[in-house]
């Protein structure tokens, strides 16, 4: 017992002596967790994207080449990239919309007992099961469901259905329409965009929108010029997160949405049924890219502060 | 002081955007009673309780919140040493390497899951590890060491050094002032870590269906009976069930943080 408490109080003053000696023993478990599994699997999914697939007997060649990324390019591929990046903007662009009320109202003008209330009430969406969250909407938009039964109580059918009869937007019913992708995107991301905006504009100070006020600006202007300038950063941090989550999911629009593909459904049937590993891995490059680029211009933006 | 009433317009915008995010959740809640049971109909034509007999007599959902349950516990703990580990290394000093561990460490989930996902299935492949419970909670850990860390490293910048120092002068070794300084100071902050990572283990599918094989996760239960459904109502109770238990972790880790600089939750 004496010997064991004194080997411990040599061990300890050693690393009292030598700091460095202290951190890297604590820095060398999570270090090489996630260097060696996390790390290592992602370099070796990236080495398989210069492999390349041989067309007749799909066996993988593996030699360097640049020629899968070159598959990429073609039509029927990248069309499954812009229309990715299309549905992220519009995603990021609606988020942003529908959240800066909430965020604005949470961070200025809840108090007391609203205070919790806002707060949590943002928070339980964002922690709330993921499926769960994607499979209500599957209730909602069914032919048979809550979305289609309002409208026919307000007589308005019609309208519903010369929304789904525009080609590209619309489709056989909500629920197999690139507008129900979008729907379920937008619901399952909104939080992540309301959280960060409320932390930027919980550091605009008050007296800020009442001297541009005094200075005789009309509430829109105020807006225009003085709230939404500082609030910015807030917006850009919450657009990395609906950005990059909708580049690569690909449960939602598997389950609501056309037959049109998205990166992660390309990336999840190269892989699985079509065995066309280096094709899956160079897709899985994309989102990768637009995100180190997006990182960066947000980065200039000053975004980080407001993480 | 008249600005502090809310303009009209903006009440409404935030009431309504409140609603957007709770309505649809709520509505799982009415489904989870209808009697329909081959299609989504609404209004239910009926209400009834006999759905939650019927589930609770389903042999593999229970096998699949089992599983849920079991990977969640052991990447909780995982993520609880390594996340307090990196945690503790990177708010003490600066050091060589300091930010490319921090940006190691939120890389995971920064990256979209199906990346970590794909990476690690080629990687068992290249490997030659079958899958099993172990190689679900490796991709599981290592999204969840993040938000362990996001929370502790914060509480453990406001335990102040002079603390430490003072603990130690007093004769204390170092494990002792681990044990009597430190760890209280931490606990609430961990506690609340552990808690989301352990929502967001119980929840996560899109990398777990690259690494379980054939084994079912809550989850990946779920997502099947999505895809093909067969079991609608049963899918309803299930997914009541689950809204559930993963409100009251948010919860307590909401009351554990509160009235501190940070509340946990916000770095999903």
């Amino acid at each position: 017992m004496k010997m064991q408490s004194a080997m411990l109080t040599s061990i300890s003053d050693t690393l009292w002596r030598k700091p460095n000696l202290l951190i890297l023993l604590l820095i060398l478990p999570p270090a090489l967790w996630l260097g060696i599994i996390y790390l290592g699997s992602l370099f070796a999914l990236l080495a398989q994207s210069f492999f390349s697939i041989d067309e007749f007997s799909g066996v993988i060649q593996y030699e360097l080449t640049l020629k899968t990324y070159g598959e990429l390019f073609r039509p029927s591929n990248f069309d499954i990239i812009i229309r990715t990046v299309v549905m992220a903007t519009a995603v990021t662009i609606g988020a942003a919309i529908i959240g800066f009320p909430v965020a604005y109202f949470a961070a200025r003008y809840a108090q007391g007992k609203w205070k919790p209330i806002f707060y949590l009430g943002v928070m339980m969406p964002l922690w709330s099961s993921y499926l769960v969250k994607v499979y209500s909407w599957k209730l909602i938009l069914a032919k048979e469901g809550i979305l289609n039964w309002i409208f026919e109580s307000l007589h308005l059918s019609w309208l519903l259905n010369a929304y789904l009869a525009i080609p590209v937007i619309g489709g056989y019913s909500l629920s197999v329409s690139a507008t129900g992708t979008f729907l379920v995107f937008l619901y399952v991301w909104l939080p992540f965009m309301i959280l960060p905006m409320q932390a930027s504009l919980e550091r605009v100070p008050h007296t800020m929108l009442e001297a541009s006020g005094d200075l005789g600006a009309r509430p829109y202007q105020t807006f225009r010029h003085v709230l939404l300038p500082l609030a910015l950063p807030g917006v850009i941090a919450g657009s990395i997160f609906t950005f990059s989550l909708t580049l690569g999911d690909y449960i939602i629009p598997q389950i609501v949405g056309s037959s049109r593909r998205f990166i992660g459904q390309a990336v999840y049937a190269y892989q699985g049924t079509a065995g066309n590993i280096p094709l899956a891995a160079a897709f899985a490059v994309v989102p990768i890219i637009l995100m180190a680029f997006y990182l960066w211009l947000a980065k200039r933006k000053g975004a980080f502060d407001a993480l | 002081m008249h600005s502090d009433r809310a303009p009209l317009g903006l009440k409404i915008a935030a009431g309504l955007g409140l609603a957007f995010m709770h309505l649809p959740i709520l509505l799982i809640f009415v489904y989870a009673f209808t009697t329909e049971d081959k299609s989504y109909q609404w209004p239910p034509p009926g209400f009834t309780l006999k759905w939650f007999a019927v589930t609770w007599e389903r042999t593999d959902v229970w096998e699949a919140l089992a599983l849920s349950l079991k990977v969640a516990s052991i990447s909780t703990v995982i993520a609880l040493i390594l996340g307090t580990l990196c945690a503790a290394a990177v708010s003490r000093t600066k050091f060589f390497g300091r930010e490319a561990i921090s940006l190691l460490v939120i890389l995971p989930i920064a990256l979209p899951g199906i990346i970590t996902g794909i990476s690690l299935r080629s990687a068992f492949n290249l490997a030659d590890i079958p899958f099993s419970f172990w190689t679900i909670v490796l991709g599981h850990a290592t999204f969840c060491v993040v938000v362990v860390y996001n929370n502790a490293v914060a509480r453990f910048r406001r335990v102040s050094g002079s603390l430490v120092e003072a603990s130690m002068d007093l004769g204390a070794n170092s494990f002792q002032t681990f044990r009597y300084v430190i760890l209280p100071n931490i606990s609430t902050a961990l506690l609340a870590g552990g808690m989301l990572a352990f929502a967001l283990s119980f929840d996560e599918v899109i990398v777990t269906t690259f690494t379980a094989g054939q084994q079912q996760t809550l989850p990946i239960w779920m997502l099947e009976e999505l895809v093909r459904p067969r079991q609608r109502p049963v899918t309803n109770v299930v997914a009541m069930i689950v809204v559930i238990v993963t409100f009251l972790p948010i919860l307590g880790a909401y009351y554990l943080t509160r009235g501190t600089d940070t509340v946990a939750g916000q770095g999903k």
